[in-house]
């Protein structure tokens, strides 16, 4: 199946991608068919600057098991941080 | 038999007048050959989608596949593309039949051609090559599992896409469905509400339905491949386009 769902949200900070770092404005998330992974459907993430062009992409496709890991390992690191740290203001 | 065939992208006038391109695939005899447009699945204007398109030529016909990406991310790869079209909501209807229009006027075009033009869409492409059956004059079309032709749209999604059939009246040709038991978009119960919709119009139509296969089974490349129900398909598309678009 195609979901056509797409969540986009504002980023701020940067990614590395196929001509080097630049700064992130976006994110796609959707659960459709990968382009590369092995599996049917997986989590796809899309970090992006689209005023950057198409090319300005850092894209991963993960496992359903494999998203809802990260989210934990994101909320476990952040927990470890002082509240804020990372905060852009 | 002579058999020689050539592929080639070439640039083609789309929806509103815009510059997009197209993959072509095309018989290099004499003719008359009919056409067919290739509408690729929201993935993208990918290697397997051209690789259909020459599949497609290799049988006979001369056959187009628009790059319905192309204004996203003009001479982006496949996946970025993609991920840029989906990210600007992806491809609206009116210029998904504006696109096709162009394709089939091309088609039309080649001194090959012997006027009749179909249309064959997999995943979004199937409910894209039923919206183009319902708009344009063509002569044959195959919807491969397209989802939301029938069926409700959940209130989240941010897609250019909504149900479609309601246009069942204006269908202008015949239409194959080939759909897998095990899809959910479009659900079984979903195919026979289309059924449904073309029985009461009084539509031509072949639809099946295959045990052990789900969504994207025709995919040689994915692990939803199911060899069985594609080796089927494929004979019933070449069928299909023998019957309504042979010389």
């Amino acid at each position: 199946m195609c979901t056509y769902v797409t969540e986009t949200v504002r980023m701020a900070g940067s990614g590395k991608g196929p001509d080097g770092w630049f700064p992130l404005t976006q994110a796609s998330v959707y659960v459709d068919h990968p382009f590369h992974a092995p599996f049917e459907h997986t989590v796809n993430i899309d970090f992006a600057a689209p005023e950057l062009g198409p090319g300005a992409r850092v894209a991963v496709e993960l496992t359903e098991e494999s998203a809802l890991a990260l989210i934990d390992a994101i909320k476990a690191a952040l927990a470890a941080a002082p509240p804020g740290i990372a905060a852009a203001g | 038999m002579y058999d020689a065939m050539m592929a080639e992208t070439i640039p083609l006038t789309g929806h509103s007048g815009d510059p997009i391109e197209a993959y072509l695939a095309r018989p290099l005899g004499p003719g008359p050959y009919g056409g067919v447009v290739v509408i690729h699945h929201m993935p993208g204007y990918d290697e397997p989608s051209k690789e259909i398109v020459r599949k497609i030529a290799a049988h006979g016909y001369a056959a187009i596949m628009p790059n319905l990406h192309y204004r996203d991310a003009p001479g982006a790869s496949p996946d970025d593309a993609a991920a840029a079209s989906r990210a600007a909501g992806g491809v609206p209807d009116e210029r998904l039949v504006g696109d096709v229009d162009a394709a089939v006027r091309y088609l039309k075009g080649l001194t090959s051609s012997n006027g009749k033009v179909g249309t064959i869409g997999y995943c979004s492409g199937g409910r894209q090559s039923f919206l183009a059956a319902c708009s344009l004059d063509l002569d044959a079309a195959v919807d491969c599992y397209g989802a939301f032709v029938v069926g409700e749209v959940p209130e989240n999604f941010r897609m250019a896409v909504r149900p479609i059939v309601d246009l069942t009246p204006n269908l202008s040709c015949p239409l194959l469905g080939l759909f897998g038991a095990e899809d959910q978009y479009p659900s079984p119960d979903q195919v026979k509400e289309l059924e449904e919709a073309l029985k009461q119009h009084g539509k031509t139509y072949d639809f099946h339905v295959y045990e052990d296969a789900g969504h994207a089974f025709f995919a040689v490349d994915r692990p939803s491949y199911r060899p069985q129900a594609a080796n089927d398909g494929w004979q019933r598309v070449f069928s299909w386009f023998d019957r309504y678009l042979g010389a």
